[in-house]
């Protein structure tokens, strides 16, 4: 059995609490990361092979290596707890469960790039995580872990909880950061990246939820043990989202090299009701999806990549043989038209178009041209919008259609 | 509840909109905090609303505006008193929204995006509410409920007010 960290404790009853946090050697990194230089910090997380478990991999230390250093300009640590990635509910299982793992990485991280002031931005549907997390973060205060001076170290850190009030985008760091100011959560070009100009101006780092909690374990138990978990290019092990026709749907945590066969048979007791495996999306709606017989495929990033999909939140959603996959592109469709903020053209058109002709054709109303359409549609725009939405969208349309062409074709009158 | 259309909020509220705004560098970044505060407080955000909150930020109603409108957890009208919303995503779709969204339509006499003509209930569908591993799932409120099936749907609806 590999082992557990990000879950060690989700079974524990009250595992919420800063007593039961404690217990499991809960805030024992923090001495330590106040005994370490913040550089030698970042080359810690650095060396861990850590990468952002939000979606889209980017080395975490390497991104705090972009902070300016030095300067009397405030500095913002910004995390991203706005879970929206259809497939994708682990970072509620970790506020829920696990939240002062969440706030001992965020006082590591602010001093390793010298940020005094914390911001969680947590989905305004979130409810009882917003509320379970807000009395962590009134129990860390009351402990002395989070104010002025932390446990007489001289560093000051304050959290901010923020909740969303919904909309996809918003999880788009810098969408997040747009909302975080109180305005639409219009994503902005980049350069300048948040490390330079983020939130209200300023040097800001935008992390996942998933990524903070690992920090405290990397500082405690050393770079080299967490990326020894995993492959050459990803440390650790993580959380994978597993929902659909599976036996048993929920959070599973393994190595990051665990193979998408092994997390559907060995993690998730296979397909519901003795059925067949037809098709799985690996990591949350907008990854490329793979068919039955591509799923011996290494789940870290660089391994999904190479098969031409991505793990991006590591939401896995499984189909049965009995799912219609032009009602599944209909419904993936649906989302993306509704959730693109409107900002670029390419994206606004294109995804009300797509769900249109996507709804036609499974109402049986499709016209020959339709997939050409879509597909012509889809690549055209990849690549030219202000965020990465648009080629998230584009992910399911071309994969869905280009691996199951027949069965679109198949609903298309002869005669349209 | 007050008046949604002559909004106004009490001592109390102003200075909760005041420790709000207080805790950002820029006080505009309580905005939708305080837009959450004036939906609880007023029961939707009616364009009276706006122009009240707007005064509160020394900013446009029309920025206000675009932000109400941005965001599908601001109400511009008014709802019942309680708000169903199911998810049609891709997880809760495998696993039969669509039959608890009919079953809803059904029972409730109400088309989604309505509202019972006893005020009781407003029924939504919205995009995924990562909760997939208790699909097909729904949210009732400030709640999540899971593996639903019609019976379990029937029975919570029946526990509402």
């Amino acid at each position: 059995m590999a082992e557990k960290i990000f879950t060690r404790n989700f079974d524990r009853p009250n595992s919420h609490t800063l007593g039961v946090y404690r217990e499991t050697g809960g805030y024992s990194a923090l001495p330590k990361a106040f005994q370490m230089e913040p550089t030698a910090i970042t080359e810690e997380v650095k060396k861990s092979n850590l990468r952002g478990l939000g979606g889209a991999a980017f080395p975490t230390g390497t991104k705090w290596s972009f902070i300016p250093k030095g300067g009397t300009a405030p500095k913002y640590l910004v995390i991203n707890a706005d879970e929206g990635e259809p497939g994708t509910f682990k970072d509620r299982f970790l506020l829920e469960r696990d939240p002062h793992a969440l706030i001992e990485g965020m006082i590591i991280a602010a001093r390793a790039i010298d940020s005094h002031v914390g911001f969680v931005y947590i989905r305004g549907e979130y409810v009882r995580p917003w509320e379970i997390f807000s009395g962590a973060v009134k129990e860390a205060y009351d402990a002395g872990l989070l104010g002025r001076s932390i446990q007489g170290s001289g560093f000051d850190f304050d959290i901010v909880v923020h909740r969303g009030a919904g909309a996809y985008i918003c999880g788009e760091e810098t969408g997040l950061l747009s909302s975080l100011e109180g305005r639409k959560g219009w994503p902005k070009i980049k350069p300048p990246f948040p490390a330079i100009k983020g939130a209200f101006g300023q040097p800001t780092i935008v992390n996942n939820v998933e990524t903070i909690a690992a920090v405290p374990h990397i500082i405690n138990r050393g770079a080299e043990w967490f990326a020894g978990l995993g492959t050459k290019t990803q440390g650790g092990t993580r959380l994978y989202s597993v929902s659909g026709h599976v036996v048993k749907p929920g959070v599973v945590e393994a190595p990051v090299s665990v193979t998408l066969r092994s997390l559907i048979y060995d993690h998730c007791g296979g397909i519901r009701d003795g059925r067949r495996l037809k098709a799985v999306v690996p990591g949350g709606s907008s990854a490329p999806i793979l068919t039955a017989e591509e799923i011996d495929v290494s789940m870290d990033a660089d391994g999904l990549k190479a098969a031409g999909t991505m793990i991006g939140s590591a939401g896995v959603i499984v189909m049965d043989e009995t799912v219609s996959i032009p009602e599944a592109l209909m419904v993936v469709a649906r989302f993306y038209a509704h959730e693109s903020c409107g900002q670029c053209t390419p994206c606004r058109e294109s995804t009300g178009w797509i769900y249109k002709m996507a709804h036609r054709i499974v109402e049986g109303k499709g016209r020959k041209e339709d997939l050409d359409t879509i597909l012509d549609v889809a690549k055209r725009g990849a690549g030219t919008t202000i965020c990465a939405f648009y080629d998230g969208a584009v992910g399911p349309y071309v994969s869905y259609i280009e691996k199951f062409r027949e069965e679109f074709e198949a609903l298309i009158p002869r005669d349209a | 509840m007050p008046d949604a259309r002559r909004p106004e909020f009490t001592a109390e509220q102003l200075n909760e909109v005041r420790r709000l705004q207080a805790l950002y560098p820029d006080k505009q970044g309580a905005l939708l905090p305080v837009l959450r505060l004036a939906q609880e407080a007023f029961g939707y955000v009616s364009l009276e609303a706006e122009e009240y909150v707007a005064g509160l930020f020394e900013m446009s109603p029309a920025h206000v505006h675009e932000v109400v409108t941005f965001y599908t957890l601001f109400f511009q009208q008014p709802t019942g008193r309680h708000v169903v919303s199911v998810c049609h995503n891709l997880s809760c779709h495998l696993l039969g929204s669509k039959s608890i969204v009919e079953h809803l339509t059904r029972r409730l006499g109400v088309e989604v995006g309505e509202t019972t003509a006893d005020g009781r209930v407003t029924l939504l569908t919205v995009e995924c509410l990562c909760a997939c591993e208790q699909a097909p799932m729904m949210q009732v409120d400030d709640r999540y409920e899971g593996l639903l099936t019609p019976e379990k749907v029937d029975r919570i609806l029946d526990g509402l007010s």
